[in-house]
């Protein structure tokens, strides 16, 4: 299938996914319960990886800054910018697309190969609202409080490795992260994490939902899944940081 | 009732279904029979819908299904039950979850109302004290009941099967067929089963449909099966040695 096949299959079934709700009730509980999973479940990788990530930045700016007339507050606010705008939406959003992506492509495609999703149309279910809207609005709903904390782990990240290995004082660091604040760079950040949140759910969905065979399939699925939703996940960074900061 | 009328299915090149027509009555275990790759799943799946056909009609009573648009079938669909071949139980829901979806999702009965109409159907297909269990937990044959009382929740005018007892013993087979057929008679339906399993047939076949390379190739009851002389079902009903002897010694 070449990729302009997939790009129309794909939209076919965003008109499926994106319909009316059959019940309302059972909409915002399947909303809940996949905050939970895609969300909740979440937040302990996201701590870890931001926490070391923020270490690492201001360690590694410390080493780079020997230079006497850089002033040492630029270490907080090189860890604050490089949060701020790329590590806490992209690369956390790349993570995500790893865990929550294989995990949508891998229930998905194992509930249409063992006819779930079958039985679901049977019942005069629109399967594919059923199972991924949920998955879409409780992504796009909490991704953006994982990014806020991914932010605030990861600056709390860089203060920690700063006054732990003597690199940086504390004053020059907190100065640091208020410099030079600009609140657009969050409202930038979160339009990209929501989005990024939709990929990271609607291709794998879309991958799972129309896998064909049986438990290789679904793991080719899943990696295949995973691939695409970290390419696209790129791309729109590039394409949303060229309109979003132009 | 469900009529099929010169129905015709194609993937590709490959004509799975030739002007196959029918009609499957209600309050009868209807069977639809035939080899592995004779075209009984595709015909059972054009049946429901699942698949599109090429051309002809199937009738649910006297609504043509094929000319209906995606809200008619929709309605046509609240009327089916189904249970499929590996149950196709809904994983992350326990039984009394799995049996109570389809009540949650279409009938306006109050909770109160729900729980006492999955506590009947659980009661009728035998389930005891499993509410809690998660499909991963019961045995295969408590899976398919419980498939079953999930197809018959919301009262179906229509029931399909889809080989409800492949990977079962013979002990639970003949429940599980027996089980089919008493639903079928209590509540009415039109039931259709697909299957190969021939003590299905022996035992349920009401009204049987045999498929051969695609097309109709014979239809009658279970009691006429034995005196039959169409070939390719004698090949099929009479492969094995047990079958044989039966036939002679009858």
């Amino acid at each position: 299938m070449n990729l302009f096949e997939h790009v129309g299959k794909f939209s076919r079934f965003l008109l499926l996914v994106l319909s009316k709700p059959e019940k309302g009730k059972i909409f915002f509980s399947q909303i809940v319960r996949e905050i939970h999973k895609l969300g909740i479940n979440s937040i302990g990788i996201v701590v870890i990886i931001s926490l070391f990530m923020g270490a690492v930045i201001t360690l590694q700016t410390a080493y780079n800054m020997l230079n006497p007339l850089l002033p040492d507050y630029l270490v907080g606010y090189t860890t604050r910018e490089s949060m701020l705008l790329e590590f806490s939406s992209t690369i956390v959003g790349l993570i995500l697309a790893g865990k929550v992506g294989s995990n949508i492509a891998s229930e998905i495609g194992s509930m249409r190969v063992t006819e779930q999703i079958d039985a679901l149309e049977i019942m005069g279910i629109n399967s594919a609202n059923h199972l991924i809207l949920p998955k879409i609005v409780a992504a796009i709903f909490i991704n953006p409080f994982l990014y806020v904390l991914s932010v605030f782990v990861g600056i709390l990240g860089g203060l920690a490795a700063g006054y732990l290995t003597s690199t940086v004082a504390v004053s020059e660091f907190i100065y640091g992260i208020q410099y030079g604040f600009i609140p657009y760079y969050i409202t930038y950040s979160l339009i990209k994490t929501a989005v990024f949140a939709f990929i990271i759910t609607a291709v794998p969905s879309y991958y799972g939902y129309y896998v064909k065979g049986g438990a290789l399939e679904v793991g080719k699925a899943s990696t295949k899944a995973v691939v695409n939703s970290s390419i696209l996940i790129l791309l729109a960074n590039v394409i949303l940081t060229q309109i979003l900061l132009k | 009732m469900i009529r099929l009328e010169n129905v015709n299915k194609s993937f590709g090149d490959l004509k799975v279904l030739n002007d196959i027509s029918i009609t499957f009555e209600s309050g009868k275990t209807n069977l639809i029979i035939g080899q592995s790759g004779s075209g009984k799943t595709v015909l059972l799946k054009s049946i429901i819908g699942l698949h599109d056909v090429d051309n002809g009609a199937i009738y649910y009573n006297d609504r043509n299904f094929t000319e209906l648009n995606h809200k008619g079938k929709k309605e046509i669909r609240k009327e089916m039950g189904m249970v499929f071949q590996g149950g196709a139980l809904f994983d992350s829901l326990n039984v009394k979850e799995n049996v109570k979806f389809p009540l949650d999702m279409f009938s306006t009965m109050s909770e109160k109302e729900k729980n006492k109409r999955v506590e009947f159907c659980l009661d009728r297909v035998n389930i005891k004290n499993a509410n809690h269990l998660f499909p991963a937990e019961i045995s295969g044959g408590m899976q398919k009941r419980v498939a079953i009382a999930r197809a018959i929740a919301l009262n179906p005018k229509y029931l399909f099967c889809d080989e409800p007892n492949s990977g079962l013993d013979p002990v639970t087979a003949i429940v599980i067929d027996n089980l089919i057929q008493e639903i079928t008679k209590e509540f009415n339906m039109t039931t259709i089963i697909n299957t190969h399993d021939m003590n299905s047939v022996m035992e349920i076949g009401e009204k049987i449909l045999f498929i051969s390379k695609g097309y109709k190739a014979w239809e009658g009851n279970k009691d006429q099966i034995f005196n039959t002389k169409n070939q390719a079902l004698n090949d099929f009903v009479f492969a094995s040695d047990l079958f044989k002897n039966i036939k002679k010694s009858t």
